[in-house]
C-alpha cells in the first residue's frame, strides 16, 4: 500500500478528507453569498443575471465548479464510510442515554449533512441544472444608456437555438442578452413550500458549520491556545450566523418584499 | 537450617560494587535460552520484567488485573526518594541510609539499605528518560519536596500521583518489550502454585479468571512481585484485589516468611463510616505539614460532637487538646507514622475520639488558612480536600477533616537474602513483597524506591549469577512436578467450590479484619494476641465448614477467587499473630503494650531482638517454626528513636 | 426511610460470557445508606444474591480509590455516573434518592468485548500502548534526571494527559466509540516532552495504526469523551495527535520503518 493510500485508508487519514473538503465548502459559501447579495439590487436581476451568467462561461469557474461538486460528493461520500464504520464499532447500543454535554449539533452532523443534501438536489435542480440544461430559463435583454446610465429591459428570444448570451454597443447604448436567472429566483420564492425548505435548510446550515468549522480545524490538528478562540469566532459568528441568514434573507425577501 | 543473608564482605559503601563485580554474568547469546517468571506487575513487577527482557531474557509476566497498568503501586501519592542532592541541603547517599535504617527502628541490613541509598539517583534519571513527568521547577529543574522523618529534601514527586506516573513509566517499558516479543503477559491469570524440582523453583501454576483453566508454566526462575498483604485487616488503604495468595502458596512449598508482624499504619486516613466499607482511603501525609491534630479535651465534649449536638468550630480553643503538638513539642504534628497513629487511637480509646463512629479525630486548618489565607491552602492541598468533600460530604475549609488511622503497608514479607533471592533456589521476592529494605517502619516515599530498585537495579544482575550456575537446560512443563503441583491447585479449588454454607467469605474476610485490627493492629498486648489467634482458629475452621462459594471454575467466578484468598489471609493472620507474640519489644509498627518507656513510647530490646524472623512452613495446621538471621550493625550506632 | 437509607431498584446487565447473549436484569437494593459507594453498595446486593446460591454480578474493580482505572460501569447513562471528574468507586449513593431506578450497563464497543455482565475485554488499550507508547530506552545508561531542562509549563501540560488511567470512559461515551482520547493523552505526553522527541513522528502513526486495526470509531469532536473523562483529559490532545499523525504521514521525509520481530 503507497504512503498515501495508507494515510488517506486511516481514521484520521479520512477525517483529514471531511475537514479539508468541509472547509473548502465553506470558502465557497462566502463566494456564493456575496454575489447573491446582487439579488437585493433593486435592478430587475440584470447584476445579478450577469453575475450568474460570468459564472457559468468563464472557464476557470467553471472548473473551480466541478471540482466543488466534487467536494460535496466526496465530503458525503466519506460521511457515509466514516458513519458505517463509527456504527460497527458500537454493534450494541445503551438502554439510557442521558443528556450529554457534547452539543446537539456536534451529535448530529449526519443528520444535518443530509438535509443540506437534499436541499442541495432541489437547490441545484431548480436553478443551476434548468439554467444549463433547459430552456425553462427565458432570455432578457438589458439596454443601458450610457450617457445617462438608465437600464431598461425586456424579454428577449434568441434566433439561434444555441444562443448564450451576449454584449454589444449601439449608438451609446449597451445592450445585454442574458438568460434570466432572477426570473426563476422570483418565481422560485413565490412559492411558501420552497421558501420553507430553503429557511430549514439555512438552520441545518447553521447548525453543521456550527460544530463542523471549528470541528475541521481541530481534525487537521490545528489548535493554538491564541488562535482556536479566534476559530471559534469565526466558526459561530460568521459561518453559523451570518451567513446562513444571509441566504435565508433572499427567499424570505423575495416572498413577502420583492415579489418581482 | 542457617540463614545466610550472603551480605557482601568489605566497607558499606563498597558492598555493592564489589558485589556486582563477583556475580557471574550469564553470556549475551545465552540470555535468550533462559525464561523468567515473574509474577505481579506493579513498580518491581514491571520494572524487572521490561529490564530482564531488555536483557536478552525471555519474560513471562503475570497479573490478575486486566492490565499491567492496573497494579497498585499506581496508588502511592506523595513521592519518591533519592539521594541527588539537588537541594544542596547536605543529602547524600549514607544520610539516606541512616535515615531509613533509623526510621526503620534498627531492624533492617545495612547492606541492603545502602544499596537502596546508593542506586536511589539511578531510578530518578530511568524515570526521567521514560518520560515520567515528575514536578519541575521554573527553570525546568527537577523539583523536590521533603517528607516526614527526614530533615532533607529529597523526594520527587508528580503532584500527588507519584505512584501512577512511576507505574505508568515501568508499564511503557514493558510494553515497548512486549512489542519487541521479549515479554509474553497473562493478564487476569492468578497464580496459585509453586512448583518446585529438586528444591529449585522451576515453575508456577496459575488459574486463568476468565474460563477457569488451570495452567502450569516454566521457567528458570520464578521472580515473585506480588505486594504487600494489608488487606489482612480487610479495611486498608491496599486495592481489594491486593493478596497474599502467591507469597503464601510460596512460603507453603517452602519459603520463610519474614517479620509478618511489622505493619505500617497511616495516621491520615477518612474514618471509617460503617460496617458496608470496603477499603480505607489515604490522604497524603503532607497534610499534616499544615494541619494541627485535636481531640476534645474531655469525654463530655466529645460525646457532644459524637450526638451531634455540637459542631467542631464550637469547640472553645481551651477544650482542645493539641495532643501531637503537646507530648512532642519539637516535632509537633510531623512526628513519625507510627507514633501520630498510635496517639490518635488513645485518644479514641480515652472515650475522646470524634465521628458519628467515634473512630476519629480531628486534622484542623483554620490556622493554616488564616494564617495563608484559603487560596494557598488550596493550592497546595486542594485535590486532597476534594478528594475528603467527595468521599465524607464534609468541606475541610470551614470544618475541620475527621481524620484516623489506616493499616496502609507491610514490612514484613517473603524471605530474601542480598540477592532477592528466598530460601528456595530459583525463587525471587521483590518489592513490598519482601521483608529486606523496611526494617520494622518504611518512611514515606521509601516504597516506590524499593520496587524500583530491586526491578531495574538489583534483580538484573543478581539473577544473572544464579542463571549462569544452573546453566541454560530447559525446564519442561511435562516434568512430573508439575502434574504434581497442578493437581494439588485443583483439590483446592475444588474444595473451595465444595463450601456450601450460609457465610460468604467477604464475610470471614471481615471478622478475620476485626481480629486482626483490634489484637494486632497498632498496639499488641500478650493477653490479646494469644486471644486472637485462637479466634483465627476458630474462624478459620468455621470457615472450612460455613463458607460458601457459589458457581464453578470454568468461568468468571469472583466468589471463588475471594474465597481462595480469604483462605490464605486466614493461615497469615494466625502467622502474624505467633510473629507479633515472639517479639516481645515495640519496634517501628510493632508495639508492644509491655515494652514501653516511661513516657509511653515504643521501647526497643536490641539484646534479644536484633535478628530477623523468618518462619517456615511445616504442613497444614502445625506450628511454624522460627528461624533467626542476626542483624549485624557495622555502621550506626543503635539509639532509641526520639521525636519529643 | 427515617435513618437516611434508601431503597432502590438496579437494572443490570447479565451476560454470562462474551458468547452468549445477555439481558437485564431487576434487582432491588435495600436499605443502602448514602454514605456508600457504588461498589460498596453492589457489594451488599452481591452478598445476598451469593447467600442465595446466585451467581453475585460481575464487574471489574481493584483500587476503589479512582486511580487504578480498573472500574467502568454505565450508570443511568453516564460512564462513571452521572457525576462529573470520578470514576465509579468514587461515586457516592447519596447522588441519588430513595425509590430511584438505577440502570446499569456495561461499557458498549465492538473493540471491548464483553467478559461477564458488567466486565469488558479492553485488552486493545493495551496493544495500542504496546505499538508504541513508550521511550526507547534501555535501563541504565541514561542521562542524568537534570540533564534536560523542561519548562514547568510543559512538565505540567505533559502530566495533565499522563493522568489517564486508561479506563475506558472516553469508548464508551462517544457516540462512535472512538478510542482518541485515550490514544491521544499517551501521545501529547510524550510529544511534549524532549525525551518523546525522537520517537514522535513514529509513534503517533503506529499508536494510530493499531487503534484503527481494533476497531474503535472515528472522532467527531463532540467533546463528550472530555465531558466524562473521569481524569478531565483535554480535547486538545486528539487535535495534537491528528497534528503529530498528519504531520508524519504528509511531511515528513524519513521513512518509517517498522521494525522486524521474529
Amino acid at each position: 500500500m503507497s504512503e498515501f493510500k495508507q494515510t488517506f485508508n486511516s481514521s484520521l487519514g479520512k477525517k483529514l478528507i471531511m475537514a479539508l473538503t468541509g472547509l473548502f465548502l465553506c470558502t465557497f459559501l462566502i463566494v456564493h453569498l456575496g454575489g447573491n447579495l446582487l439579488l437585493f439590487s433593486k435592478d430587475n436581476g440584470f447584476g445579478f443575471n450577469v453575475y450568474a451568467n460570468f459564472l457559468t462561461h468563464f472557464p476557470p469557474i467553471e472548473v473551480v465548479a466541478y471540482i466543488l461538486y466534487l467536494a460535496i460528493l466526496v465530503h458525503a461520500l466519506y460521511a457515509i464510510i466514516l458513519t458505517i464504520k463509527n456504527r460497527k464499532a458500537r454493534p450494541v447500543g445503551y438502554a439510557v442515554q442521558a443528556k450529554s454535554d457534547a452539543t446537539w449539533s456536534s451529535k448530529n452532523m449526519g443528520l444535518l449533512g443530509s438535509i443540506l443534501f437534499v436541499f442541495l438536489v432541489i437547490h441545484m435542480g431548480d436553478f443551476w441544472f434548468k439554467y444549463k440544461y433547459t430552456n425553462e430559463v427565458n432570455f432578457k435583454e438589458y439596454r443601458t444608456d450610457l450617457a445617462t446610465g438608465q437600464t431598461t429591459e425586456s424579454t428577449y428570444t434568441p434566433a439561434a437555438a444555441d444562443f448564450s448570451h451576449s454584449v454589444s454597443t449601439e449608438n451609446n447604448v449597451e445592450i445585454v442578452r442574458v438568460k434570466d436567472l432572477h426570473a426563476r429566483v422570483v418565481k422560485t420564492f413565490s412559492n411558501i413550500w420552497y421558501v420553507l425548505i430553503y429557511v430549514i435548510a439555512m438552520g441545518a446550515l447553521s447548525f453543521h458549520l456550527l460544530h463542523g468549522f471549528q470541528s475541521a480545524f481541530r481534525t487537521a490538528g490545528w489548535v493554538h491556545r491564541k488562535y482556536t478562540p479566534i476559530v471559534y469566532g469565526i466558526g459561530c459568528w460568521v459561518f453559523a450566523v451570518i451567513i446562513p441568514l444571509g441566504f435565508a434573507a433572499m427567499p424570505v425577501y423575495y416572498y413577502f418584499v420583492n415579489r418581482g | 537450617m542457617s540463614l545466610d543473608a550472603k551480605i557482601p564482605q568489605g566497607p558499606l559503601a563498597e558492598k555493592w560494587s564489589k558485589h556486582k563485580f563477583d556475580l557471574k554474568l550469564v553470556n549475551p547469546a545465552n540470555k535468550r535460552k533462559y525464561d523468567i517468571i515473574i509474577v505481579g506487575t506493579g513498580l518491581a513487577g514491571a520494572s524487572a520484567a521490561a529490564s530482564l527482557a531488555e536483557l536478552g531474557y525471555n519474560v513471562k509476566s503475570f497479573c490478575f488485573q486486566d492490565s499491567p497498568r492496573r497494579a497498585h503501586s499506581i496508588a502511592a501519592q506523595g513521592g519518591i526518594n533519592a539521594a541527588k542532592n539537588y537541594q544542596n541541603d547536605g543529602d547524600s547517599v549514607y544520610r539516606l541510609f541512616y535515615d531509613t535504617i533509623k526510621g526503620g527502628d534498627y531492624r533492617a541490613r545495612e547492606g541492603n539499605v545502602y544499596r537502596l541509598a546508593e542506586v536511589s539517583v539511578n531510578i530518578i534519571d530511568q524515570c526521567v528518560a521514560q518520560g515520567v513527568p515528575f514536578a519541575r521547577e521554573y527553570g525546568g529543574l527537577l523539583d523536590n519536596r521533603s517528607f516526614g522523618g527526614s530533615q532533607v529534601s529529597r523526594t520527587f514527586y508528580a503532584r500527588g500521583q507519584t505512584g501512577q506516573q512511576l507505574l505508568l513509566g515501568a508499564y511503557s517499558a514493558l510494553n515497548r518489550q512486549i512489542h519487541a516479543g521479549k515479554v509474553k503477559v497473562y493478564t487476569r491469570t492468578e497464580m496459585l502454585d509453586v512448583v518446585t524440582i529438586d528444591g529449585h523453583a522451576k515453575g508456577i501454576v496459575t488459574r486463568n479468571m476468565i474460563t477457569g483453566a488451570i495452567e502450569t508454566h516454566a521457567g528458570h526462575a520464578v521472580l515473585l512481585c506480588t505486594g504487600g498483604y494489608s488487606n489482612v485487616f480487610y479495611l486498608s488503604t491496599n486495592a481489594i484485589g491486593s493478596n497474599v495468595t502467591a507469597a503464601w502458596r510460596a512460603h507453603k512449598r517452602g519459603a520463610f516468611f519474614s517479620n509478618p508482624c511489622y505493619t505500617q499504619i497511616h495516621p491520615t486516613c477518612i474514618p471509617v463510616t460503617g460496617d458496608h466499607q470496603s477499603k480505607l482511603t489515604l490522604m497524603s501525609e503532607s497534610l499534616r505539614n499544615d494541619g494541627r491534630v485535636w481531640a476534645p479535651k474531655t469525654v463530655a465534649i466529645a460525646e457532644q460532637l459524637r450526638k451531634g449536638a455540637i459542631k467542631a468550630n464550637e469547640v472553645k480553643e481551651d477544650d482542645r487538646d493539641y495532643f501531637l503538638e503537646r507530648k512532642y513539642p519539637a516535632f509537633g504534628n510531623l512526628v513519625p507514622r507510627d507514633v501520630a497513629s498510635r496517639n490518635a487511637k488513645e485518644m479514641v480509646e480515652d472515650g475522646r475520639g470524634v465521628g458519628g463512629s467515634g473512630f476519629a479525630v480531628f486534622l484542623d486548618f483554620a490556622d493554616a488558612i488564616k494564617r495563608l489565607g484559603e487560596d494557598t491552602v488550596r493550592a497546595k492541598y486542594g485535590n486532597l480536600f476534594d478528594m475528603y468533600i467527595q468521599i465524607t460530604d464534609e468541606n475541610p475549609y470551614k470544618q475541620p477533616m475527621r481524620i484516623y488511622p489506616a493499616v496502609h503497608y507491610t514490612m514484613g514479607g517473603l524471605w530474601v537474602d542480598y540477592n532477592l533471592s528466598t530460601n528456595v533456589p530459583g525463587l525471587y521476592a521483590l518489592g513490598e513483597c519482601n521483608f529486606s529494605d523496611h526494617g520494622a517502619n518504611r518512611l514515606g516515599a521509601s516504597a516506590l524506591m524499593q520496587g524500583l530498585s530491586d526491578g531495574y537495579f538489583v534483580i538484573p544482575y543478581t539473577l544473572g549469577d544464579y542463571l549462569a550456575k544452573i546453566g541454560p537446560k530447559p525446564v519442561d512443563t511435562k516434568h512430573p512436578a508439575f502434574e504434581k503441583t497442578k493437581q494439588d491447585v485443583v483439590d483446592h479449588v475444588n474444595k473451595l467450590l465444595a463450601l456450601n454454607g450460609t457465610k460468604t467469605a467477604e464475610a470471614y474476610h471481615r471478622d478475620l479484619g476485626h481480629i486482626m485490627w483490634e489484637y494486632c493492629g497498632m498496639a499488641r498486648t500478650e493477653e490479646g494476641l494469644k486471644k486472637a489467634k485462637g479466634l483465627i482458629q476458630a474462624l478459620k475452621a468455621d470457615f472450612w465448614k460455613n463458607a460458601k462459594v457459589v458457581g464453578e471454575n470454568e468461568e468468571v467466578n469472583a466468589s471463588l477467587e475471594r474465597a481462595g484468598r480469604v483462605a490464605d489471609f486466614i493461615e497469615l493472620g494466625e502467622l502474624m499473630v505467633d510473629d507479633a507474640l515472639m517479639r516481645r519489644e515495640s519496634c517501628g509498627g510493632h508495639f508492644r503494650v509491655e515494652s514501653q518507656t516511661e513516657d509511653g513510647e515504643a521501647k526497643r530490646d536490641d539484646e534479644n531482638f536484633a535478628f530477623v524472623a523468618a518462619w517456615e512452613f511445616r504442613g497444614e495446621n502445625q506450628p511454624e517454626v522460627l528461624h533467626k538471621e542476626e542483624l549485624v550493625f557495622e555502621s550506626v550506632h543503635l539509639s532509641q528513636r526520639n521525636y519529643a | 426511610m427515617s435513618n437516611g437509607n434508601m431503597n432502590l431498584t438496579l437494572k443490570v446487565w447479565r451476560q454470562k460470557n462474551a458468547q452468549t447473549a445477555g439481558k437485564f436484569v431487576t434487582y432491588k437494593a435495600e436499605n443502602i445508606s448514602p454514605d456508600m459507594s457504588f461498589l460498596e453498595m453492589l457489594d451488599v446486593v452481591n452478598e445476598s444474591l451469593t447467600l442465595k446460591g446466585d451467581e453475585p454480578i460481575n464487574f471489574d474493580h481493584d483500587c476503589r480509590e479512582g486511580i487504578c482505572g480498573m472500574c467502568s460501569l454505565y450508570i443511568n447513562g453516564h460512564p462513571h455516573g452521572p457525576k462529573r471528574g470520578i470514576t465509579t468507586c468514587q461515586l457516592h449513593m447519596r447522588t441519588f434518592h430513595d425509590g430511584e431506578t438505577i440502570t446499569i450497563e456495561p461499557w458498549r464497543a465492538a473493540a471491548f468485548p464483553i467478559v461477564k455482565d458488567l466486565a469488558v475485554d479492553r485488552a486493545a488499550f493495551d496493544r495500542i500502548q504496546q505499538a508504541g507508547g513508550y521511550v526507547s530506552v534501555n535501563t541504565g545508561g541514561v542521562p542524568d534526571g537534570n540533564a534536560i531542562a523542561i519548562p514547568k509549563v510543559i512538565a505540567d501540560e505533559a502530566f495533565n494527559s499522563a493522568t489517564c488511567i486508561g479506563c475506558g470512559a472516553c469508548v464508551a461515551a462517544c457516540k462512535n466509540a472512538s478510542a482518541m482520547l485515550f490514544v491521544s493523552a499517551k501521545i501529547t505526553q510524550l510529544g511534549l516532552l524532549p525525551q518523546g522527541q525522537p520517537e514522535r513522528y513514529r509513534r503517533a502513526q503506529s499508536m494510530v495504526a493499531q487503534m484503527d486495526e481494533e476497531g474503535f470509531g472515528n472522532c467527531t469532536n463532540t467533546g463528550a469523551c472530555e465531558a466524562e473523562c473521569p481524569k478531565e483529559i483535554k480535547l486538545t490532545n486528539i487535535a495534537r495527535m491528528n497534528n503529530d499523525y498528519l504531520s508524519a504521514k504528509l511531511f515528513r521525509e524519513e521513512e518509517i520503518h517498522e521494525e522486524q520481530h521474529g
